[in-house]
């Protein structure tokens, strides 16, 4: 079975993390937003950030993504090329380029990390041209293939993703995220504000896209049926601490502190 | 013999700090081991305890202190102290868990489900798929379900498709939590009969079955759980 070889091998020769935090902390003049957050990520792993609204979440996930800079301790990234770099000493081109390819950002609300007004196709080509692709057909298949991907009828690559439903927006986030091939996607409430029947629909389709394309991927929620769902690993914060860390299933199942108790006892009966 | 699982002085308590941290003692002193084709059955009333060991030995439940050893690729591996992306490797490779609740995942299809174990550790899709087919024949699962996802199932589908799922792997350790709880007298015989394979195959198994019938068949060996009971 070469197959079963080569997947075996795949998980021994990944065994070094493509993102490291180490020691993260940010203050805002007296409050500490995030304390001493430390871990490390390995290709193809899902970590879920929980947490309630103001324990630190989203601005780790800012740091995590060099979106914003640490008052202590450092991010370091596995770049392509397999050297790891601390991002605090990329230059401004280097982190740009590392978003517009090795990267993806899926926000909560689409119409931050879409370009509203201009072509479903648009939005999504739009990260190839910024990589380099420069042959219009090609950047319109490569576009074409991703809307089917996330289930977009391809009769409505032309329109604008202002003429679109939440759902369809945010799916089309993730085609635009996912189409330079990223290994890391930073995830933000992705499916906070959706109707029921829709976050369903987009979390069964990032279950398998993950799966598939193995990404790794750090995704901030509060709902914790999302981190059962998506993650393998599950970070719970609180007052900007990291208060319980382990398996998704083990830290759901078997909570330890009393504030991971309360917020899987908050969870009412499906 | 090598023991697959090799379990020591395990202990397990449950601390509610939302009931002002009542400890809720659950086992401790969990001893026990499983060879290579044997399939163990836990015994117990409800509440001793077995399915928080099943647990334990899936890595699910953490352990307050002891060992959980797991024979994995070759090396004995304490589970209780082993990090997240080992416990992962050990289930993607080694321990397979037959619950008695499936947990449906939305618009996946019957024969997806099934076979999924073996596309994660790199089969063929069609391959996996046709195995899939075959373990939900054996079933009586009827193939013009195979397409559709089990979540609107009668309950007893679902648990063999759940079976199935659990089944179609080749790990060398599998843990079953009541697979034949609400399956009829033909659909028992199968699950008896597939437990009897993989014991010829060499699998490690740890079983909890009520019914004595079918504990008879299957057990070669039993541990009674009353002894772990944790002391108050």
């Amino acid at each position: 079975m070469a197959d079963q070889d080569s997947a075996d091998l795949d998980m021994l020769e990944n065994d070094q993390p493509l993102l490291l935090a180490e020691s993260l902390s940010k203050s805002y003049g007296r409050i500490a937003a995030c304390r001493d957050v430390s871990f490390s990520l390995y290709p193809g792993e899902v970590l879920a950030i929980v947490g309630e609204s103001g324990s630190g979440k989203s601005t780790l996930l800012q740091l995590l993504s060099g979106q914003l800079a640490a008052s202590g301790g450092q991010v370091s990234y596995r770049m392509r090329d397999g050297v790891t770099r601390d991002l605090a000493t990329l230059g401004e081109a280097e982190r740009r380029l590392l978003f517009r390819t090795d990267w993806g950002f899926v926000h909560q609300d689409p119409a931050q990390g879409l370009r509203m007004a201009v072509s479903a196709g648009a939005n999504v080509g739009e990260r190839l041209m910024a990589v380099g692709w420069n042959h219009y057909s090609r950047i319109r298949d490569t576009a074409s293939d991703w809307l089917t991907r996330v289930e977009i009828d391809i009769a409505r690559i032309d329109d604008a993703p202002r003429t679109y439903s939440g759902g369809m927006r945010q799916r089309l986030q993730i085609a635009r995220n996912l189409v330079t091939e990223p290994r890391l996607v930073f995830m933000d409430e992705p499916t906070g504000g959706l109707d029921v029947s829709v976050q369903a629909r987009l979390l069964d389709l990032l279950r398998s896209l993950v799966a598939e394309l193995h990404l790794a991927v750090i995704i901030v929620t509060h709902d914790l049926a999302v981190a059962r769902l998506l993650s393998h690993r599950v970070m719970v914060m609180k007052g900007g601490r990291v208060i319980e860390t382990g398996l998704t299933d083990q830290v759901l199942d078997d909570p330890r502190e009393p504030y991971t108790q309360l917020l899987v006892s908050s969870i009412l009966p499906p | 013999m090598t023991a697959m699982i090799d379990i020591a002085a395990a202990k397990k308590t449950f601390t509610m700090h939302l009931q002002g941290g009542i400890e809720l003692p659950v086992v401790s002193g969990v001893t026990f081991h499983v060879n290579a084709s044997e399939c163990v059955v836990l015994s117990g009333p409800s509440g001793a305890g077995k399915s928080s060991i099943l647990k334990m030995i899936f890595g699910n439940y953490r352990c307050d202190s002891g060992r959980v050893g797991i024979r994995h690729r070759g090396t004995l591996i304490d589970l209780a102290a082993a990090e997240p992306r080992q416990v992962l490797n050990v289930r993607r490779a080694t321990i397979g868990y037959v619950s008695q609740f499936l947990r449906a995942v939305p618009r996946v299809a019957t024969v997806d489900v099934v076979a999924e174990p073996l596309i994660v550790n790199g089969l063929a899709r069609a391959e996996a798929q046709q195995r899939a087919g075959e373990l939900l024949h054996l079933l009586n699962i009827p193939e013009r379900l195979w397409q559709l996802p089990p979540a609107t199932f009668s309950g007893g589908e679902q648990q063999r498709v759940n079976i199935a799922r659990g089944f179609i792997s080749d790990m060398p350790i599998l843990l079953l939590d009541e697979p034949t709880a609400s399956l009829d007298a033909a659909n028992r015989a199968v699950v008896v009969e597939l437990v009897a394979e993989k014991k010829r195959q060499g699998v490690a198994m740890v079983a909890i079955v009520h019914d004595d019938e079918i504990r008879h068949l299957i057990a070669d060996r039993i541990v009674d759980v009353t002894s772990f009971a944790a002391a108050a």
